[in-house]
């Protein structure tokens, strides 16, 4: 049976994108911590179907100031990657490429830019990559492009992108924790409709 | 006492008197204010998308799209006693809020053209508007006087 919406997910199609998420996130956290030489884990991953007011607040509320690196990705699976990334974790890896983090996330340079950009792009191929294998599909990542804004405007991207049919947005939700806090810096995959139904059907649970 | 009316992504909402409406982090959306200062009847929209002509789905709201949510907005105003030929718009957002070669992505651009055309045909004049460019803004409206803020984490705060 195919889904019309995200909402018609059952719990058994969550637990498998739960899972999905898990396989995905943990591969990008690999290559993050071997990049920045620390213990990085992620949180048990949530699978989110939620109105576009109630996801901009799941993820941080509206006006939170935050980096967002996009990534499209397409091939058997359209859609987007996300990461949101607060300043302590921007302060990691601005440490790892250049030896010092800028003060706040309004004064990254373009170095500094290029190098979360980099990060995101390494990431993002990495989450993609094992989901790939996992379910027997070509994936492609697109370009990644970075922004500093308020969180509400950002989400307001896949929002646009991915709510067009519907008031809803579908995202499995990754938490990063760096030496055991949660450092809410975050890993979003948002798959259209018709995708989703592709990765269940590839996976078994369609 | 005037309330706090927030304004939600596929939302509009109608305050008078000392009401003030917000709505917060507009990227690639478009949020319009009209205001009557005849009547101080003021209204707010925040759509995301242009035109609602070219979705497939009715199950989705009237508020998300710039050619229903504006008329929608308005006949209630006009339902409170405002009266159109006094009307006058507001507009912000429509931002790229990621600068990619692609130009299929960018709806901020076809949100801004979409507005400008619906209040055209409602013949609501703009007055102001701070729109386009790559960040986000947050709008309040007063609609004691019809003031509107616009605020962004780039430009700070500054009244259209």
């Amino acid at each position: 049976m195919s889904i019309g919406k995200y909402e018609d997910l059952n719990d058994m199609q969550i637990d498998v994108l739960k899972e999905v998420g898990n396989i995905g996130s943990g591969n990008a956290t690999t290559a993050l911590s071997s990049m920045v030489g620390k213990m990085i884990d992620i949180e048990v991953p949530k699978v989110e179907v939620l109105a576009f007011n109630d996801a901009i607040e799941a993820v941080g509320g509206p006006e939170k100031v935050i980096a967002g690196i996009l990534i499209r990705i397409n091939g058997d699976i359209d859609g987007m990657i996300m990461f949101l990334f607060e300043q302590n974790l921007i302060s990691l890896i601005e440490e790892t490429f250049f030896g010092e983090a800028p003060p706040d996330i309004f004064s990254l340079n373009e170095a500094q830019m290029s190098a979360l950009t980099e990060m995101g792009n390494i990431m993002a191929g990495s989450y993609v990559n094992a989901i790939a294998q996992l379910a027997g599909m070509t994936i492609d990542v697109e370009v990644p492009v970075m922004t500093i804004d308020m969180l509400g405007a950002i989400m307001s991207v896949p929002a646009v992108e991915m709510g067009e049919m519907g008031d809803k947005l579908l995202f499995i939700d990754n938490n990063m924790i760096i030496d055991k806090t949660s450092i809410q810096s975050k890993m979003l995959l948002l798959p259209t409709i018709d995708s989703l139904d592709h990765l269940l059907g590839k996976l078994g649970v369609a | 006492m005037g309330q706090k009316l927030i304004v939600g992504i596929s939302d509009w909402k109608v305050g008078r008197g000392d009401d003030m409406l917000v709505t917060y982090a507009l990227g690639s959306c478009i949020g319009t204010c009209l205001y009557d200062k005849a009547s101080g009847i003021a209204g707010m929209s925040h759509i995301m998308l242009p035109d609602s002509t070219a979705i497939i789905d009715g199950h989705t709201t009237r508020m998300k799209f710039a050619d229903t949510a504006i008329p929608d907005m308005l006949d209630k105003m006009k339902l409170m006693g405002a009266s159109p030929a006094t009307i006058r718009a507001k507009i912000a957002g429509g931002a790229v809020m990621f600068q990619t070669s692609n130009s299929r992505f960018n709806i901020g651009e076809r949100n801004i053209e979409a507005v400008k055309a619906v209040l055209s045909r409602l013949r609501i004049p703009i007055l102001a508007e701070d729109v386009g460019l790559n960040y986000g803004r947050t709008m309040t409206f007063w609609a004691q006087n019809g003031a509107v803020e616009i605020s962004s984490t780039v430009m700070g705060k500054k009244m259209i």
